[in-house]
């Protein structure tokens, strides 16, 4: 049952924020808005509670099982990825390497610099 | 009815029904754990790209089109919605050394949308990219939901983003660990807000197995990447003249 309960409420603030997104016109998607909508919840409530404790260990669990169908989608563009493979996988490549290391090391420097004592 | 109407009449129902390509996603995903799991969770058998070539590889054999297979696949992936509102939960439990790490994490996040689609953009343009697949790579680096909605936006390919965008998930947890080992970081709330910059979901999906504490950063970074870039983007891609 608290799973249940737990999985109606992530619906639930995922309407709402659909509802957000629609009211003042963000570019951002529902569920994006429906997390900062939650959160803010859960501050002010200053708990969690058992239901979605349950579903989002479940649900986030298996996170990369989510992504999978719109993978699949790749082949859709298969001759465009024939032609351009060499830019586009070079491109994502050596652009996730620079922003791991590029974040990493900023992540570093601003910390040393900017948080005090732990 | 003959055999041969009924082998017919099942067949049709393989295609035209949804459930075989549900089955087809859960079977592969499972199959792909199994082996990432006996590989000792080796981040280059990452079971986000094996399952995906084990469908479409069954999709071609099969001669079955992604809008026939989506009939199933659409269950499983309208879930990213209600999991993507599930990170507020680690969030808000890690709030404390979030709220520790504000200012680092406003600067890096804004650092790395700036970096991100800009680095990607070049790249590809030098390589000789056209001019969609430029608009497309744009917002790689964003959950894949709302990569598609500012891929929209811009005028890239939206199934094209939504792939480039697993892609790229799917590079930063297989390099990025190793890549933050060899620059010798060892606090998981930086290497978390790292992964989730860069990788999105995906890359969360694979922080969590480093540590709750990393998942949480990442989700953390995956959500504010989300929203900066869905704003800026538009604005700095207008800025360089590309829309």
């Amino acid at each position: 049952m608290p799973f249940i309960l737990g999985f109606a409420l992530l619906i639930l603030f995922q309407f709402l924020g659909e509802v957000v997104v629609i009211l003042l016109e963000l570019p951002v998607s529902g569920p994006v808005v429906g997390l900062v909508l939650l959160l803010l919840t859960l501050i002010v409530r200053g708990r969690v509670g058992q239901p979605l404790q349950q579903v989002s260990s479940t649900l986030l669990g298996h996170l990369s099982l989510l992504f999978v169908p719109a993978g699949v989608g790749l082949m859709l563009h298969y001759e465009l990825l024939v032609k351009e493979w060499f830019a586009i996988s070079l491109a994502l490549i050596i652009g996730t390497v620079i922003m791991l290391v590029c974040t990493a090391l900023c992540m570093s420097l601003t910390n040393k610099l900017f948080t005090k004592g732990d | 009815m003959t055999l041969d109407e009924k082998i017919s009449a099942i067949w049709q129902l393989a295609q035209s029904s949804s459930i075989p390509w549900l089955m087809l996603t859960l079977f592969a995903y499972a199959l792909a754990m199994k082996l990432y799991k006996s590989s000792n969770f080796n981040p280059i058998v990452n079971p986000v790209i094996i399952s995906i070539i084990i469908i479409i590889s069954t999709l071609l054999v099969l001669g079955v089109n992604y809008e026939q297979y989506f009939n199933g696949g659409q269950f499983i992936h309208y879930l990213l919605g209600p999991a993507t509102v599930a990170l507020a939960i680690p969030l808000y439990t890690q709030l404390h050394r979030i709220k520790k790490m504000l200012l680092p994490i406003t600067i890096t996040l804004f650092s790395s949308v700036v970096i991100g689609a800009f680095s990607a953009i070049y790249i590809a343009d030098l390589l000789g990219a056209s001019a969609s697949t430029l608009l497309s790579i744009a917002p790689k680096s964003v959950t894949t939901p709302v990569a598609m909605g500012i891929s929209e936006n811009i005028g890239g390919i939206v199934s094209l983003t939504a792939g480039l965008a697993v892609t790229t998930g799917i590079i930063g947890a297989i390099l990025g660990t190793k890549i933050f080992s060899l620059m010798k970081v060892e606090d998981d709330a930086i290497k978390g807000v790292a992964m989730g910059l860069t990788s999105h979901g995906i890359g969360t999906a694979r922080a969590f197995q480093v540590s709750n504490e990393m998942g949480a950063f990442s989700g953390l970074a995956m959500a504010l990447t989300a929203f900066t870039t869905a704003f800026l983007l538009p604005y700095l891609l207008q800025f360089i003249g590309m829309i």
